[in-house]
């Protein structure tokens, strides 16, 4: 006879300062937003003001997608392999709220670690983003070893 | 300017260290330094800037910034030097 134990859990949380982003911004432009972010995630940040498609980026919004990369990171605890940013992405529901979706390393390091599933929440000031990101793992059998 | 000193400078500029990069071996530890992931992702642009080369994937990982020593064989290894 077997019994299920409770799933395992594991928390990652990051802040960044949304100044650093503005920064990024400015010195590296596109670099450093493509190299970071999916489109996915670039539409979500980016306002249209002008007609013409130019618009401003929500630096709050960037930093707080960049504080849930780095909580997914602590929740996946990377040794030799760091998956590519863009591997993690913050994918906005049409409610409004986020949900994370992995590819690549990031997601053979979630399967190697029997990770079910992922929450984010995300926050925002206008000096400093965080998140928190909750991994919850796949319930073990106590025969399974 | 010298490998050594362009890394340095790259460090001073975007590295957003607690202490000065003048006090900092090639072992010490840039993250313990008080170096976060964020301006980690500036000191690989500028390094990129500064010495004309893209880091390959593989080497996107944090044990290639975490030292100025360890920044200095990936990018010998990024330009063939």
């Amino acid at each position: 006879m077997t019994a299920a134990v409770p799933a395992d859990l594991r928390v990652g949380l990051d802040v960044v300062m949304v100044d650093d982003v503005v920064r990024s911004v400015e010195r590296f432009g596109h670099r450093y937003l493509e190299r970071i972010y999916t489109p996915h995630e670039l539409d979500c940040c980016h306002h249209d003001v002008l007609t013409d498609g130019t618009g401003t980026w929500s630096a709050e919004s960037l930093a707080a997608r960049f504080a849930a990369k780095e909580a997914v990171l602590k929740v996946l605890r990377p040794v030799e392999v760091q998956p590519e940013w863009r591997s993690i992405e913050l994918h906005r529901m049409p409610g409004g709220w986020c949900e994370i979706r992995l590819s690549g390393t990031a997601e053979e390091l979630a399967v190697a670690a029997r990770i079910d599933g992922l929450s984010v929440s995300l926050s925002h000031e206008a000096s400093v983003a965080a998140a928190v990101v909750v991994g919850w793992c796949a319930q073990r059998d106590r025969g399974e070893g | 300017m010298t490998v050594d000193e362009t890394i340095r400078q790259v460090l001073t500029e975007h590295a957003r260290l607690a202490v000065p990069v003048e006090t900092l071996t090639d072992d010490t530890d840039l993250f313990g330094a008080g170096m976060t992931s964020h301006a980690s992702v500036n000191v690989m642009l500028a390094l990129e800037d500064a010495f004309d080369f893209e880091f390959s994937e593989k080497m996107l990982k944090k044990s290639t910034f975490e030292s100025i020593g360890a920044i200095r064989a990936g990018v010998t290894e990024m330009t063939g030097g």
